[in-house]
């Protein structure tokens, strides 16, 4: 599928119109919740480091620097993927599944025109914006951290920000952003495979939805081992 | 016109088409009729490179489509109108951008040139009020002509369509059989049309094909329709009472 993506291209004037159509559905539209869950949830593992601290020779600092390391190494990259798979990777596979099962995909072929390209390949181009979403991820799970922190009288700011620039490492940055950009791959192409590929009706259309989300989900924490294991040991 | 010479195709062990050879004709409705199972759909997906077939050939207009390079199979495509059972219209689009969807993909035209094209074909199957619609606001009928008129924006040299008439009205349904009929003669279309609508091979059937179990059972136009004594054709045909009888009538007045 991936070759067959390259060839035959659809022209310029209608891809680039596909490609913006597919970087609003699944960049601009994911925003709402990646926002969402990345500030409650960067307050949430503030709280469960702060609480966790009962030991009172442990620098307040600490809750900054932990927050600052959970998010930035595995929540964002990692868990808002899992999370897109399931909102981004289900939006592709029934919009093209809907498309071979209402003879759409036929449609384009008995054209001439290459479908894997025309449906596919604007959608890996705006999935090449995804660090766009995960550097949003990063950035408000820690500003909900630091909210947190203050409103629930954990840490002082000058405590929590101290903490977030302890120890700081510049590749821990990169190698967040080599695995975001592996899984924005996963997530254009295995969901896009399921729907393409899909054979049936309807029922079968939520079926391959939901075996997406999985296989997805298991590429993403395949990878999440590999590039670890690869870049930071 | 297209030529189709000893055409084979099989599904593992399954022969579905066994060695069924047929012309189609330039400005003519060619029917292809027989009961569910028959090799209608396969057939036609043959014809349209959908499927690969072990056996034969399949020219257009004397050029072998199997044997076409890449860009030439392309090129083909782009002469080719194609009617889907149910519409194939792109649900994303509106649909005055369905209709020039071809023309966007296969022409240099300028967006107005384009518009005022699909304005014209639009306005030739009665939909010059729907432009700005989306396809689910649209009947089925009404659906249909959207992929009619999406079929000949781009002046096809062919026009394949499955069902045209499934799921509609009887009134609807003749509407879109006198529709196909009118635009293949008037842009001299080699039009081919698989169907088991019977008031559709009584109205348009120009040149007809019987096809049962693979093999073409007969062939022959929709007044030899009436006269002929294959069983198997007055068997399907004639299923009816209402047919049986008309056909009575008819050749009882003939005689």
């Amino acid at each position: 599928m991936i070759i067959e993506m390259f060839r035959k291209p659809t022209k310029w004037s209608v891809m680039k119109e596909l490609i913006l159509k597919d970087i609003d559905d699944l960049i601009i539209g994911s925003l709402g919740i990646v926002a969402f869950i990345a500030f409650f949830v960067g307050g949430v593992v503030t709280i469960q480091t702060a609480l966790n601290i009962d030991n009172p020779l442990i620098p307040k600092e600490l809750i900054g620097f932990a927050t600052r390391q959970s998010i930035l190494l595995e929540f964002a990259p990692t868990f808002m993927s899992i999370i897109m798979a399931g909102k981004v990777g289900s939006f592709i596979t029934s919009s093209i599944g809907t498309m071979r099962v209402t003879e759409q995909i036929d449609a384009l072929e008995v054209m001439g025109i290459n479908s894997i390209n025309y449906l596919v390949f604007p959608k890996l181009i705006a999935m090449a914006f995804y660090p766009f979403v995960i550097s949003i991820a990063m950035f408000l799970g820690v500003i909900g951290g630091l909210m947190a922190c203050i409103y629930g009288g954990y840490a002082s700011t000058d405590d929590f920000i101290t903490g977030l620039q302890q120890e700081f490492n510049p590749f821990h940055i990169s190698y967040a952003f080599i695995k975001t950009f592996l899984f924005a791959f996963v997530l254009a192409t295995i969901p896009s495979y399921h729907g393409y590929y899909m054979k049936g009706g309807a029922l079968e259309v939520g079926e391959a939805s939901t075996t997406s989300f999985v296989w997805t989900s298991v590429a993403i924490i395949i990878i999440n081992y590999l590039a670890t294991q690869l870049l930071l040991s | 016109m297209i030529e189709v010479k000893n055409l084979h195709k099989s599904f593992g062990e399954a022969h579905i088409l066994k060695g069924i050879s047929q012309t189609f004709y330039q400005g003519k409705t060619n029917l292809i009729i027989g009961q569910s199972g028959s090799g209608k759909s396969v057939f036609l997906k043959c014809l349209l490179g959908l499927y690969d077939y072990e056996e034969g050939s399949i020219e257009y207009d004397g050029e072998v489509f199997a044997n076409l390079s890449e860009d030439k199979k392309r090129d083909m495509r782009a002469k080719i109108g194609m009617v889907f059972q149910g519409s194939a219209l792109f649900d994303s689009l509106t649909i005055e951008e369905n209709v020039m969807f071809p023309l966007r993909m296969f022409t240099k035209l300028t967006k107005n040139d384009m518009r005022e094209r699909a304005n014209i074909v639009l306005k030739r199957v009665n939909l010059e009020d729907a432009h700005k619609k989306m396809p689910s606001e649209a009947s089925g009928g009404m659906q249909k002509r959207v992929a009619i008129a999406r079929a000949i924006v781009n002046n096809p040299k062919y026009l394949f369509c499955d069902e045209p008439n499934s799921g509609l009205d009887p009134k609807t349904a003749i509407v879109i059989d006198n529709l196909i009929h009118e635009i293949t003669e008037e842009y001299k279309i080699t039009t081919v049309i698989n169907t088991h609508d019977m008031n559709s091979v009584m109205e348009i059937g120009d040149n007809i094909m019987f096809l049962k179990d693979g093999i073409k059972a007969w062939e022959g136009t929709k007044d030899d329709i009436f006269r002929t004594d294959n069983k198997v054709v007055t068997d399907f045909v004639y299923s009816s009472n209402l047919f049986k009888k008309v056909r009575e009538a008819v050749l009882k007045e003939n005689k």
